[in-house]
C-alpha cells in the first residue's frame, strides 16, 4: 500500500514537472513574439541601429528561440535568473528578497484567514436557523464582497490615518523585525479578511453537510454527544472540501499579495512584477510568472496528495 | 412497496417564478445585478455631468446638491463617474465570462463524452491555465500588449477556461453516467441530440450558476486590475482607477474611496448572491 | 412493569404533526414490529425515542424508558443512555458508517464510551463482536474501511457495533430494506439471534410485514403518523381489522403468494400516501379506504384489550382475510 502511494506522489510529481514546462514555453514564446526587440525598449530614443545590434548580441537575442528558451530554462533550474533588462541587477538576488517580504505576508494572511474563518464556519454551521447563525452568514457574505484593494484601503484610513496604529506604507527590512511585522500586520488583514470570509462559508457548507450525515447520527447512537461526534467523525470528511479551498485561497493569496503589495508599498514580488511590467523588463516578468505559476501548480499538487491522506475511500485509486 | 408508493412533490407544483421570489438570495441578487445593469445602460444615454469633464473651479467639493457624490481632484462628478464606470464592469465581466463560457463549455462536454487522449490533453491544458491566475495573465498582457480594457476581458477570460472546464465537466459526466442518458445512447440518439436534450439542459443552472459566480469575481479581479494601472487607462473612470486616484487623498477627503469601494461590493454581492440563489433553487427541486 | 412506554408521542416540524399521539409499550426482552408505508411516521417514533431526531424536528407527549422520562432530556443524558441502553440499526448501511474509520474503530468506540475501555482492549472486543456477526476473518475486517465491505457486511458491521453496549433495547429502522433480497434473510437471521442471545428488547420497523411476522411478538401498524392497530403477530395477520393492516397484508411479498394460490386477485391499495404532513384529517386513511364514510373525518379512539384498532368500520373479528 505505501508503495502504491509512493507511485502515485512520483506520478503526481511528475504530472506539475510536465505543466511547468508547458506554462514556461507559454510564457516564453507569448512575450518573445512581440514586435520590436527588447534592446530597442531598454535603449528607448537613444538607440541606434549599431547600438541596438550591439546589444542584442550582449543579451544573447540573436540566438535562434529555441536557444534562447533554453538558455533561460537553463538558467532557471540552475537558480540562476538571469540579468534585468534596465537595472542590470541579478534577478534572482531581487526575487529572493522579494519574496522575503511576499512569503511572511502570505503566511501572515493565510493565518488571519484560518483565525477568522474556522470559527466563524463552525459557528454559522451550529448555530443555523438561529440569530447567530444568521449574523455570521450574513457578515461572511459581506466579507466575500469585499476586494483586498478596499479592504486595504479602508483599514488604512480607519488604523493607520485615523488611529495612528500602524504605518500605511513602506517597510523597514527585516534587520528591524518588530517594524517589519508590524508592517505586514495591514496588508495580511486586508488579504486574510477575505479570505477568512471565503474559508467560513465552505467550512460552514462542509460541516453543515456533515451534521446531516449519516454517520453522525450513527456515532451520536453511540453515546457521543452532537459535539463530540462532529469531532470524532465529521472533521475529518469536512476537511476535504475545506483543503480544497484552502489551496485555491493561497493561490489567491499570492496573487492578492501582488495588489496589497503595490496598496502598502511593500517591496515584494508584486511591487517588483509591477515594476518590470511598467518598464518593460521582459526577463524579470518571465521569471516572476514561473515563480508564481510553479508555487500555483505545486500547492495544487499537495492539496491532491493531501486528499490521499484524508478519505481513505480514495486510497489506491487513479 | 412500488404499488403503494408515489409520492407526490408539492415543490414541483409551485411555479418557477414564486420559488425564485422566496429566495432571499435570487431575489436580492437580482435586484442588485438589475440595479447595477440598468445604470450601465443609462450611462450610456446620459449621466449628470459628463464623466470626463473637468471643472477646476470645483475640485474635491463635498456632497451638494449639484454634486450629489462631490467630485474628484479634477472637479469630475463622482456620480457620473460611478455611473459611466458600470458600463466597463459590465462589459469587463460580461465579455470575459462569455469567452470562458464559450471555450469552456464545449471543452468540458467534450472532455466528458470521450475518453480518449484529447480530452486528456484538453484536461492536462487546462491544468496548466490553472497556473496563470487572472492577475497573472493580465501582468503578461500588459507586459506584451500594453494595458487596456480589452487586455483585462482576455486575462480574466483565459484564467476562467479551466475552472469552467472542469465544472462542466463534472456535471456532464454525472448526466451523461445517468439511466436514462444511458438508454438513449443504448437506443442510438445520436451525440449532439444527447448533448441538446439532456446533458445541456441538464448541466443549464450549474453553468448559470458559475456564470454568475465567475461574475462576481470577475468584478473583485477587474478593480484590482484598473487599480494596478494593468487595466483600463485614465482618463477613462473604472471603480478600480477611480480607488487609484482617491488614494493619494486618503487623509483629506475619505468619501472619495468610500464610493467606488461601496459600488465594487454590491455589485460583487449581486453576483454572488445571485450564484447562491440559483443553486439554492436548483437543489430545491432536486435536480441533478 | 413495561421497559418502554410510549404515550401520545407526536413529533412535530413547524405547525405540522409528522407523528400524532403515538402510544404503546415493549416490555423487557419483547420483539415489537412497526409496520407502514414510507411517510408513515414509523422511523421518526424510533429516532423520537432515541432522541436523535433532526434539529428541525421537535418531539412532545411521553417516551418513558424504565422509569425515566426521555422527553426533554438533556443531550448529555441521553447520550449516556444511547449506545450503553439504547442501540440503534439504520436503514442505509452504505451512509451510516463513517468513512474516514477502520470499522474495528467505529465498532470498539461504544465501549470506549461507556466502559472507559481502554484502545487495544476495545480493539479486541471489537474483533470478538465481528466474529458474532458471523465474519470468517474478523482480525482482517477489523482493520478495513467501511466502502471495502459489501453492503451486506456493513450491516453486519451496524449489528455488531449496535449490540457492542449490551443494550436493553435495539430499535432497527428498515436494517434490512437496502439490501439484496437474499442477504435481507442472512441479515434477519442473526439479528434475530442476537437478539434471543442478549435477551433485549427490539423494536423492528420494517415495510413489510412479511419480514415483521418472522421474527416479532407483536406488531404496531402505522399510518398518517398514528397507530392504527396493534396486536400480536398471530392476531394481525391472521386477523386483521384495519383496513389498512389488511391492505398491507395482502400486497406483503411473502404472503400474497398463499393469497394467490387460492385464486384471489393480488390487490394494491387505491390511491397513493400523501407527502408527510398532508394526510387528511380525522381518519388519515379514509381518502384511500373503501368503506369509509362520514365517521371517519373524526379519528377514531383506539379500544381497550390486547388487539386493538382504531376504525369506525373494523374488519370482522372472524373473517379471514383478504376478503375484504
Amino acid at each position: 500500500m505505501s508503495k502504491g502511494r509512493g507511485w502515485f506522489v512520483v506520478r503526481r510529481l511528475g504530472v506539475v514537472l510536465s505543466s511547468l514546462v508547458a506554462a514556461s514555453m507559454l510564457v516564453f514564446v507569448f512575450l518573445n513574439v512581440l514586435p520590436g526587440s527588447p534592446a530597442e525598449v531598454i535603449l528607448g530614443t537613444q538607440s541606434t541601429p549599431a547600438s541596438v545590434a550591439a546589444l542584442t548580441i550582449q543579451l544573447g537575442l540573436n540566438k535562434p528561440i529555441w536557444r534562447q528558451y533554453l538558455d533561460w530554462m537553463g538558467g532557471l533550474v540552475n537558480g540562476n535568473f538571469g540579468v534585468s533588462y534596465i537595472s542590470g541587477q541579478s534577478i534572482g538576488h531581487e526575487i529572493h528578497q522579494a519574496l522575503l517580504v511576499t512569503g511572511p505576508l502570505v503566511l501572515l494572511a493565510m493565518l488571519i484567514g484560518l483565525v477568522i474563518g474556522v470559527p466563524l464556519g463552525l459557528t454559522g454551521a451550529l448555530y443555523k436557523g438561529r440569530w447567530l447563525g444568521s449574523v455570521v452568514g450574513g457578515l461572511s457574505q459581506i466579507g466575500i464582497a469585499i476586494p483586498s484593494v478596499v479592504a486595504g484601503i479602508l483599514l488604512t484610513v480607519g488604523l493607520s490615518i485615523k488611529l495612528h496604529l500602524f504605518p500605511s506604507s513602506g517597510f523597514p527590512g527585516w534587520q528591524d523585525p518588530w517594524g517589519s511585522l508590524r508592517a505586514l500586520v495591514l496588508p495580511a488583514f486586508a488579504l486574510g479578511v477575505v479570505e477568512g470570509a471565503i474559508l467560513a462559508r465552505y467550512i460552514r457548507a462542509a460541516v453543515m453537510e456533515q451534521l446531516r450525515s449519516d454517520y453522525l447520527r450513527t456515532a451520536r447512537s453511540k453515546g457521543l454527544r452532537r459535539s463530540q461526534a462532529l469531532r470524532r467523525h465529521g472533521l475529518r470528511v469536512a476537511a476535504i472540501p475545506v483543503v480544497t479551498v484552502l489551496g485555491l485561497e493561497i493561490a489567491s493569496l499570492i496573487v492578492g499579495a501582488i495588489v496589497v503589495e503595490n496598496i502598502f508599498a511593500l517591496p515584494g514580488v508584486g511591487m517588483m512584477l509591477l515594476n518590470a511590467v511598467n518598464n518593460r523588463d521582459l526577463i524579470v516578468v518571465q521569471d516572476i510568472a514561473m515563480v508564481v505559476v510553479t508555487a500555483v501548480l505545486l500547492i495544487n499538487t499537495l492539496v491532491d496528495l493531501s486528499y490521499q491522506w484524508l478519505d481513505p475511500r480514495l486510497r489506491g485509486r487513479r | 412497496m412500488t404499488l403503494l408508493a408515489g409520492k407526490v412533490d408539492e415543490a414541483q407544483r409551485r411555479s418557477a417564478f414564486r420559488r425564485w421570489r422566496a429566495n432571499p438570495s435570487a431575489l436580492l441578487g437580482t435586484v442588485i445585478v438589475g440595479v447595477i445593469a440598468l445604470t450601465a445602460l443609462v450611462s450610456l444615454v446620459w449621466t449628470p455631468y459628463g464623466p470626463l469633464a473637468i471643472d477646476t473651479n470645483h475640485t474635491l467639493s463635498a456632497m451638494s446638491a449639484s454634486h450629489w457624490l462631490g467630485t474628484d481632484e479634477y472637479g469630475r462628478d463622482t456620480l457620473s463617474r460611478l455611473m459611466a464606470s458600470c458600463k466597463i464592469t459590465m462589459y469587463v465581466g460580461g465579455l470575459s465570462v462569455l469567452f470562458a463560457t464559450a471555450i469552456g463549455l464545449p471543452l468540458g462536454i467534450w472532455s466528458a463524452w470521450n475518453k480518449g487522449w484529447v480530452s486528456q490533453l484538453i484536461l492536462r491544458a487546462a491544468d496548466v491555465l490553472y497556473g496563470f491566475p487572472a492577475l497573472l495573465a493580465a501582468s503578461l498582457f500588459a507586459a506584451a500588449f500594453g494595458a487596456s480594457t480589452n487586455t483585462v476581458v482576455l486575462a480574466i477570460g483565459i484564467a476562467y477556461i479551466p475552472v469552467f472546464v472542469r465544472v462542466t465537466r463534472s456535471a456532464a459526466l454525472v448526466i451523461l453516467n445517468a439511466e436514462y442518458v444511458l438508454a438513449a445512447l443504448a437506443y442510438g440518439r445520436r451525440p449532439f441530440a444527447i448533448v441538446r436534450k439532456h446533458v445541456l439542459p441538464g448541466i443549464g443552472s450549474i453553468i448559470v450558476a458559475q456564470m454568475s459566480l465567475l461574475f462576481s469575481i470577475a468584478v473583485l479581479a477587474e478593480s484590482g486590475l484598473d487599480y494596478l494601472g494593468l487595466g483600463t487607462a485614465p482618463p477613462n473612470s473604472s471603480w478600480g482607477t477611480m480607488l487609484q486616484s482617491a488614494q493619494n487623498y486618503l487623509s483629506s477627503d475619505a468619501l472619495l474611496c468610500l464610493w467606488p469601494s461601496l459600488a465594487i461590493v454590491l455589485c460583487v454581492l449581486g453576483f454572488s448572491l445571485l450564484s447562491e440563489g440559483v443553486s439554492e433553487l436548483r437543489d430545491e427541486r432536486g435536480g441533478r | 412493569m413495561a421497559l418502554l412506554k410510549l404515550q401520545s408521542l407526536s413529533v412535530a416540524h413547524g405547525d405540522l404533526d409528522l407523528v400524532s399521539d403515538v402510544s404503546f409499550d415493549v416490555h423487557a426482552g419483547e420483539r415489537v414490529g412497526i409496520i407502514g408505508e414510507s411517510g408513515s411516521g414509523k422511523s421518526l417514533t424510533a429516532l423520537a425515542i432515541a432522541g436523535l431526531l433532526g434539529e428541525e424536528l421537535r418531539s412532545r407527549g411521553s417516551v418513558h424508558f424504565d422509569g425515566e422520562e426521555l422527553i426533554g432530556a438533556s443531550e448529555r443524558h441521553l447520550s449516556r443512555l444511547r449506545g450503553d441502553r439504547i442501540a440503534m440499526i439504520f436503514q442505509e448501511p452504505m451512509t451510516a458508517l463513517t468513512p474516514t474509520k477502520r470499522v474495528g474503530v467505529q465498532i470498539g468506540e461504544t465501549l470506549r464510551i461507556h466502559r472507559g475501555v481502554g484502545r487495544r482492549a476495545s480493539q479486541i472486543a471489537a474483533v470478538e463482536l465481528l466474529g458474532r456477526v458471523e465474519f470468517s476473518d474478523p482480525q482482517r475486517y477489523a482493520r478495513m474501511y467501511p466502502h471495502e465491505l459489501s453492503g451486506g457486511q456493513r450491516q453486519r458491521v451496524m449489528i455488531a457495533l449496535a449490540i457492542a453496549g449490551d443494550p436493553d433495547l435495539i430499535l432497527a429502522d428498515e436494517p434490512t430494506t437496502a439490501l439484496d433480497v437474499t442477504v435481507q434473510r442472512k441479515i434477519l437471521e442473526l439479528l434475530d439471534r442476537l437478539v434471543r442471545e442478549e435477551n433485549c428488547a427490539l423494536v423492528l420497523i420494517a415495510h413489510d410485514l412479511a419480514v415483521v411476522s418472522t421474527i416479532c411478538d407483536r406488531v404496531v401498524t402505522m399510518y398518517g403518523g398514528r397507530v392504527v392497530e396493534t396486536g400480536s403477530v398471530a392476531d394481525i395477520i391472521d386477523h386483521p381489522r384495519h383496513p389498512y393492516t389488511a391492505a398491507l397484508l395482502a400486497t406483503s411479498s411473502a404472503i400474497a403468494v398463499d393469497v394467490e394460490s387460492r385464486g384471489t386477485v393480488l390487490p394494491s391499495i387505491p390511491g397513493s400516501v400523501p407527502s408527510a404532513g398532508h394526510f387528511p384529517g380525522g381518519c388519515p386513511f379514509r381518502d384511500r379506504c373503501s368503506s369509509a364514510t362520514s365517521a371517519c373525518l373524526e379519528f377514531p379512539l383506539m379500544e381497550s384489550g390486547s388487539h386493538r384498532v382504531a376504525c369506525w368500520h373494523p374488519l370482522d373479528e372472524n373473517s379471514e382475510r383478504g376478503s375484504r
